[in-house]
């Protein structure tokens, strides 16, 4: 069997992984990235809205600083953010996306002179300065005081990705693609690389390194409904749990998006309603204003969400072959508008319903959208629980997105959370030595080989890995999605834990011979229901309700009993995870309070802690630290 | 409504020594909306679990699924059965290794294009992380995207009549590519650099205009232009290089 070595591997190429590698090749070390797809397919590159960062060069942007985008980012959190890492990421944004722009991201910039934009359907004037001419632009996006959101017109993740690829490509980085991660190789105490399965001929190879990245972002596709690409599957968190060491972080903390459209819940932008479009129900007429008398449609994400799932639950939902979903109508804004200020929405219809938008009506329902939850890092991106593992990207959390993450800071995080996490993996190698046993590397490969030998084999059973996987995945829409209650929550746990017995039992019906696609899922199929167990069970756990994390019968937000981060381990032969608990953030540079929008009631936490944990605005970590001896 | 389809597609796993190339047959019913990514992972979870193909994104974004459909290459996800006939035939683009089925290695050829093409801003100068972005025109930096659009989904490599025949030749896509560097003004290159990567066969001499590369690519990119743009300029190169 093939091995490869490195100083370090990083698993996934997506934003993250790649500026993770650019950095830590830069310092020079050798360093091996792997993807399941070329890299520039990763999902990175179906992002357009934009990434956020305070440089405050245009009109509507005037004033903005990190420490305003510092507030957003934390609000929108609902204070489940690491309020140090939130710092970190929100100083070092700017400096990352001059970066991007030196390496060849064709980033929208300042042109100076009037020009008009819409809000709330109005139409209002703006007038960019003179002096900021060609510097880097910003539109709007939910959830930010300032216009903050860098972009290239519709295509920010493509631009972006394309750049780092590049970059790679200059820096002589091997980026193989077609190779999936399957196990990592630890001793118990120091990571040293995975096991790979290549997706061109079915081998086996290892992967040995000093240290180990784990980028594969997120996990969507554990939920039938997702926006996600179909390669955001779990596997990389998957192996992290497998080690029975690495905990997951808050798993019940998912988000989930009003318009996904159905058949394949692509996404359609917010947008739609931003500008006056209406959601409608099976008998064509509009329901948010009976939930929402105010905001209506214009509610946030999680709330309109929720309401529309309330409204589908009531008998209200159109059923169709793919399950129940609303309608979105944006007909009477008009041709114009529709074919300029939507142009997106306009060709995803065209494109994948053959619906035209200005006559016909657009199937849409509630759909995951992101997962805040991740392998469990501290701020230099280090795994809890083994040396040498690391983790960024949506993969991780590294947690500046609490319970949930504001619009275009996802994107920002890839590259911030990369330039940051690579620097430290880079110190980290330096003086990090440790010995590769052959016998453990050996190993690790034979009980990969036995584990595929046994499914060809059928020796565990014969079940159906796709019929398993749609058992998992009706158990969290049923159980643990944008609604959750106590009741479903235990259904959904013992659901899951059957499913888990017949996971077990799954065997191939096809030979598994080369890069077999039913091997692939089978797999990673006990890592997917895992992970589906951790959500439900975290979920049934946290007895209150903080931003995506809705629980009917616990309605408030409890500072006092939950303003607490869950780890999520799965110790070797469990059933169920076992969950621990630790406090979301080193200190309060804001301490909690509203969160300016979905409403809902707060149970306070003690002042006198809260106080004691309190830091002056903008405070840097070592004042932190001076001022938390003061106290 | 509820037509009953019919697919033939290309069956052939390089992997499996009793594995034979030949087009298998399947049914399937069409249902509401249907893409070919529905039907295609439908015939996978219901009726033949080994057959390979790639989606990724499923939105036409990532350039993973392209395939010929019915004699055309294009992306299977954008595409609707009700625009195809009863009969569907799919299979895998030429050009590009054959991975397995509808599966090709995209990954590896477009690898191989960054470096020959170096698809990277070339530039002396150092990054300075205390000082403001360097100013660019916008309509610059709109100009540079608009030619960064390329999904590398292969479409256009695959109905290249010189791509089929010469393995050396660069394709349309690689030639957009050098145009996006030639735009950019951060890219010190010259057009004597450019000339010595594409000023010959393998490059834009190669090319026998005939456009199938723009008809086909799914992103709607420009490709006559910058084939026409390229060959003038480096036309120019060529003639300034004899008289020099
Ligand atoms: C439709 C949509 C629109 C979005 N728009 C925005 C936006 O406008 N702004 C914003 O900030 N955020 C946006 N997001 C979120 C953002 O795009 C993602 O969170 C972010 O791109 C994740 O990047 P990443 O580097 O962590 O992982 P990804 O880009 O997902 O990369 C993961 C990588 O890991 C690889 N991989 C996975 N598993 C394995 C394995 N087992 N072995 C080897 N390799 C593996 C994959 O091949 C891939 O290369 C959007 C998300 C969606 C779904
Ligand atoms: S115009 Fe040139 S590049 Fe395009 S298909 Fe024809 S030969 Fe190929
Ligand atoms: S130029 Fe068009 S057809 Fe060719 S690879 Fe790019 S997107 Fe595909
Ligand atoms: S799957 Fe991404 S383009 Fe079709």
């Amino acid at each position: 069997m093939q091995t490869y070595f490195s100083d370090l591997l990083v698993i996934g190429a997506g934003l993250s992984g790649e500026r993770i590698a650019v950095e830590a090749a830069g310092a020079g070390f050798g360093v091996n990235v792997l993807s399941i797809v070329p890299a520039r397919r990763s999902h990175s590159s179906a992002a357009q809205g934009g990434m956020q960062a305070a440089l405050g060069n245009c009109a509507m942007g005037k004033g903005d600083c990190p420490d305003v985008h510092f507030a957003d980012t934390v609000k929108g959190s609902d204070w489940g953010a690491d309020q140090e890492v939130a710092r970190m990421f929100v100083d070092n944004a700017p400096i990352e996306m001059r970066q991007l722009a030196f390496w060849g991201v064709p980033w929208n910039r300042v042109v100076p002179g009037k020009s008009t934009f819409f809000k709330g359907g109005e139409k209002f004037e703006k007038i960019e300065e003179e002096d900021k001419e060609g510097l880097i632009t910003a539109r709007a996006f939910g959830g930010t005081a300032k216009w903050r959101t860098c972009y290239t017109s519709d295509g920010t993740g493509h631009a972006v990705m394309c750049t780092l690829d590049n970059r790679c490509a200059q820096l002589g980085i091997n980026v193989f693609d077609k190779k999936e991660a399957i196990a990592l190789i630890h001793d118990g105490a120091n990571c040293l690389g995975a096991v790979v399965r290549c997706l061109k001929t079915g081998v086996l190879e290892a992967y040995v390194a000093r240290a180990t990245a784990i980028c594969t972002g997120g996990f969507g596709r554990i939920y039938k409904a997702t926006t996600n690409a179909v390669i955001c599957d779990g596997g990389g968190h998957a192996i992290a749990m497998d080690t029975g060491l690495v905990p997951l972080g808050n798993p019940e903390a998912i988000q989930f998006h009003p318009t996904g459209i159905v058949p394949t819940d692509i996404l359609v932008t917010e947008g739609c309603r931003g500008d006056g479009g209406t959601l409608l129900d099976v008998n064509k007429e509009r329901f948010m204003q009976i939930y929402e008398p105010e905001k209506a449609e214009l509610a946030s994400r999680d709330v309109v969400s929720r309401r529309m799932t309330e409204h589908m639950r009531a008998g209200k939902g159109v059923k169709s072959a793919y399950g129940e979903h609303l309608w979105l109508d944006i007909r009477h804004l008009g041709d114009k508008h529709i074919s300029t200020k939507l142009r997106e929405v306009d060709e995803i219809c065209q494109n994948f319903l053959g619906v035209d938008p200005r006559v016909d009506l657009i199937p849409v329902r509630p759909t995951q959208h992101y997962t805040m939850s991740g392998i469990r890092t501290n701020k230099d991106g280090a795994a809890y629980g083994l040396k040498g593992l690391f983790s960024a990207g949506e993969a991780a959390c590294w947690d500046m997105h609490g319970f949930n993450r504001l619009g275009g800071n996802s994107l920002a995080e890839t590259v911030v959370a990369g330039g940051i996490i690579g620097k430290k993996i880079a110190e980290f190698l330096q003086g990090h030595e440790v010995n590769f046993p052959t016998k453990t590397i050996r190993d690790a490969l034979l009980k990969q080989q036995s584990r595929i030998d046994a499914l060809i084999a059928g020796k565990n059973g014969r079940e159906n890995v796709y019929r398993v996987r749609e058992a998992m995945q009706d158990a969290l829409m049923d159980g643990c999605f944008v609604f959750r209650n106590g009741k479903d929550l235990e259904k959904c746990v013992n659901v899951l834990q059957e499913v888990m017995e017949r996971a077990k039992a799954v065997g191939l019906q096809s030979s598994g011979i080369g890069a077999n696609p039913e091997l692939s899922a089978a797999l990673k199929i006990q890592g997917q229901v895992k992970l589906a167990l951790c959500i439900a069970k975290a979920a049934l756990e946290r007895k209150e309700s903080r931003g995506s994390h809705t629980r009917e019968d616990y309605p408030e937000r409890n500072d006092r009993d939950w303003l607490k981060r869950t780890l999520a381990y799965w110790p070797e032969g469990a059933r169920l995870p076992r969950l621990e608990y630790e406090d979301p953030t080193p200190y309060y540079e804001l301490p909690p309070g509203e969160r300016g929008y979905g409403g809902g009631k707060i149970i306070t936490a003690d002042a006198e802690k809260i106080a004691k944990l309190t830091i002056k605005p903008g405070a840097k970590p070592a004042e932190a630290a001076k001022a938390k001896t003061a106290n | 409504m509820a037509r009953n389809l019919q697919f033939e597609i290309f069956r052939y796993n390089p992997q499996d020594p009793a594995s034979v190339p030949h087009m298998q047959k399947y049914v399937l019913d069409e249902t509401e909306n249907m893409t070919l990514f529905i039907a295609l992972n439908r015939l996978r979870e219901e009726q033949d679990p080994s057959l390979q193909f790639d989606f990724c994104c499923r939105a036409a974004i990532c350039g993973a699924c392209a395939m010929v459909i019915n004699g055309r290459p294009n992306l299977a996800c954008k595409t609707k059965t009700k625009e195809l006939p009863d009969e569907i035939t799919l299979l895998p683009l030429p050009v590009f290794k054959l991975v397995g089925d509808l599966s090709v290695d995209t990954g590896v050829w477009f690898r191989q294009m960054y470096d020959k093409v170096e698809s990277w801003v070339h530039t002396s100068k150092a990054f300075d992380p205390a000082a403001l972005e360097e100013r660019m025109d916008n309509a610059v930096a709109e100009q540079v995207y608009e030619l960064e659009r390329c999904i590398e989904c292969g479409c256009c490599v695959s109905a290249c009549g010189t791509a089929r025949l010469r393995p050396d030749f660069l394709g349309a896509a690689s030639l957009n590519r050098i145009a996006r560097f030639v735009v950019d003004p951060r890219d010190q290159r010259s057009d004597k650099d450019y000339y010595q990567i594409i000023g010959n066969d393998e490059g834009i001499f190669g090319c026998m205009g005939l456009l199938a590369c723009e008809d086909v690519c799914p992103k709607g990119l420009p490709l006559q232009n910058q084939l026409g743009f390229l060959r003038r300029r480096m036309g120019i190169t060529a003639l300034k290089r004899l008289f020099k």
